[in-house]
């Protein structure tokens, strides 16, 4: 219809016209981004609240290791400034102890449970998906009463973290309401019917506070959890966080009593010990719930991990929480399997095989065993680390060791950095993979240690 | 300040946390037991007991072993008595002694997780730590020796014949 005369006029229309649309859907955007603040309060007196409600606070918090992230490493508890590194950019906790100028002293009880359930802070800015909002959103609001009650009695400190190290416009606040109204599903656990009293008490843990997801549930390009991965598995912090579903390699199946005792103890004689960001988990956080709570976590992820499928004679008994009377029976092939692959070293050492003696001299006086499997002395044709898809975790152990702060307390595993090259380090990880499991061989191997062996950077490892 | 007890003593050492356990055993606390041989974890002759298992110290840093328990050759046993040291010393098994503070801390740690060795336990576990002398037949027999000595009396009657003749025949030999 228009000729070309008019083209220099209606072109003018046009930009003017996405020049309103842009404006108009900004001022829509900003409207819908908007989120008022909550007015402050003066930090509420200690005892307004009730020791028992506290005391659930406490529990809950170790449930949710809030100290693992809310502390700076030497820091107070509490205080901030921990550096989350995201493939984003850095992200620092905040101070959420009662300081009321750089804490959350003046926060009401709404304005923490805004926060808790819709990740939005006291003054109305967004926060960011490092906090794990989107589990905390199923907190009853008891459990939400008793964290607040729990934390407005902690020490106050003065601190405020550094600042974020997110690249523009990745630092726009604002910008994280489209994340939610993509991915973030605000809602209360809804407990199934169908499940026993334990398994719903472990799977509002797990979900909730202990937010296991945010950990094992692999993200998006957005840093989603995937919803249809669930527990599937994931890079953090330059560990290997192993799927929890039947995807987990390990050659025995977890069961609820193995699952229960590496959560309460740090240690599974037939899957190997918590390091890296487990230790805290385990060490830090969950030390502070009952057997009870523990054994409901473990009955819930014995059936995330459907060991049903691999262990019929478990199941049921897992349910209940009771999977500790049985032997499973693919446990008890697996473990002869495991123990008689120690004869591979023997035959050989003899051939002057590199590998083999390195194995030998540095590992064997540790990890040995004879006919049953001590869980300080960690079976490695067991453990997750050799049997998983990705060799990091192994390699990490490796290099760094573990303190005695991790693992097994009070053991500690030699630092073999200090003195191994990455070829020997890869050297070692190559003869496990093929002596101790039948799965492939991992590729790439001087690669991946050496990117490992940097510090400060939580590599990806090269596939 | 790194904070851990050595020898049942709590000390606290102002050291860098990725000092080598060993350099502070001898160097700061004086303990010279505890040899050094290779510095990389391959030889066995700084091993020290943390948590009462064998770890190498020349590998491990000071950081690692905050809250730990340190076991040196000289906490051993307070009277240098430990079933392990009087075997070495019956059968007269060092020669040039060089590795036998880790040899011995070796031994006795492995001794608490078989207490009735076999001879391919022994080589499987004892393989990490080196003799120069070549005394490995003699530290076998004193392994086997200390075994029998650390045995509780109503369980020597279930040691297995095989194990009970090996060990005489090294006695003897």
């Amino acid at each position: 219809m228009a000729s070309g005369t008019a083209s220099r006029p209606v072109f003018g229309r046009i930009a003017l016209a996405v020049l309103v649309i842009i404006a108009v859907l900004c001022g829509g955007f900003a409207a819908f981004a908007h989120r008022p603040s909550i007015a402050p309060i003066a930090p509420p007196a200690a005892s307004t609240f009730s020791p028992e409600l506290i005391a659930r606070g406490e529990l809950l918090s170790g449930a949710g290791y809030c100290s693992s992230c809310h502390t700076a490493q030497g820091g107070k508890p509490y205080a901030g400034g921990y550096a989350i590194r995201t493939v984003f950019g850095t992200i620092y906790s905040s101070n959420i102890t009662p300081d009321p100028g750089t804490g959350i002293g003046t926060w009401s009880e709404a304005a923490f449970e805004r926060a808790m359930r819709e990740g939005v802070a006291r003054d109305g800015a967004h926060l960011f998906p490092a906090f794990p909002y989107d589990h905390f959103t199923k907190l009853t609001d008891a459990d939400v009463q008793a964290l607040y009650a729990y934390f407005m009695t902690r020490e106050p400190v003065v601190a405020l973290p550094p600042p974020n190290t997110l690249p523009f416009p990745l630092s726009l606040r604002p910008l994280q309401a489209g994340w939610k109204l993509l991915f973030f599903e605000p809602g209360r656990f809804v407990a199934d019917a169908r499940r026993s009293a334990e398994w719903n008490e472990g799977a509002y843990l797990a979900e909730g506070i202990s937010h296991c997801g945010a950990c094992h549930t692999p993200r998006n390009a957005l840093g989603a959890e995937k919803k249809g991965a669930l527990y599937a598995g994931a890079d953090i912090d330059g560990w290997i966080a192993p799927p929890l579903t039947r995807a987990n390699p390990s050659p025995v199946a977890w069961d609820a009593a193995e699952l229960a005792a590496y959560l309460r103890s740090g240690v599974s004689g037939l899957h190997g010990t918590a390091v890296g960001p487990m230790s805290p988990v385990v060490h830090d956080g969950l030390i502070k719930l009952p057997d009870s709570d523990i054994g409901a976590i473990a009955a819930y992820f014995a059936d995330v991990g459907q060991a049903a499928a691999k262990v019929p004679a478990t199941q049921a008994a897992a349910d209940v929480g009771q999977a500790a009377a049985k032997v499973p029976a693919t446990q008890a092939a697996a473990v002869p399997r495991a123990l008689g692959r120690e004869q591979i070293d023997r035959s050989r050492m003899r051939t002057f095989d590199a590998p083999a003696r390195l194995y030998v001299t540095a590992c064997a006086s540790c990890h040995y065993n004879r006919d049953t499997v001590n869980p300080l002395r960690p079976d490695l044709a067991l453990v997750s680390a050799v049997s998983l898809r990705e060799p990091t975790n192994l390699i990490r152990v490796v290099l760094g060791g573990v303190s005695a702060e991790e693992g097994a307390p009070g053991v500690v595993m030699p630092a073999f950095g200090s003195g191994f090259s990455n070829a020997d380090i890869a050297m070692l990880a190559a003869y496990l993979r093929a002596t101790r499991t039948d799965l492939p061989p991992w590729p790439n191997l001087d690669k991946t240690v050496a990117a490992l062996r940097r510090p400060d950077s939580p590599p990806k490892p090269s596939p | 300040m790194t904070r851990f007890t050595i020898n049942g003593r709590t000390v606290s050492v102002d050291a860098p946390g990725n000092t080598p356990l060993l350099w502070v055993i001898r160097d700061e606390l004086a303990l010279t037991g505890t040899k050094f041989g290779c510095g990389i974890g391959l030889c066995g002759a700084c091993t020290v007991h943390v948590g009462g298992r064998a770890t190498r110290s020349c590998i491990t840093p000071l950081g690692a072993v905050a809250g730990a328990a340190v076991t040196t050759i000289e906490g051993l046993d307070p009277a240098g008595a430990h079933p392990v040291q009087q075997a070495w010393g019956a059968l007269q098994v060092p020669q040039c002694g060089y590795c036998q503070s880790g040899q011995i801390m070796q031994a006795a740690a492995f001794l608490k997780d078989f207490p009735a060795p076999t001879d391919e336990d022994i080589d499987a576990v004892m393989a990490g730590n080196l003799c120069r002398c070549m005394t490995y037949v003699r530290i076998r027999a004193a392994i086997k020796q200390a075994a029998a000595a650390l045995k509780p009396a109503p369980a020597a009657a279930e040691r297995a014949p095989a194990d009970a003749a090996t060990a005489a025949a090294s006695n003897s030999a």
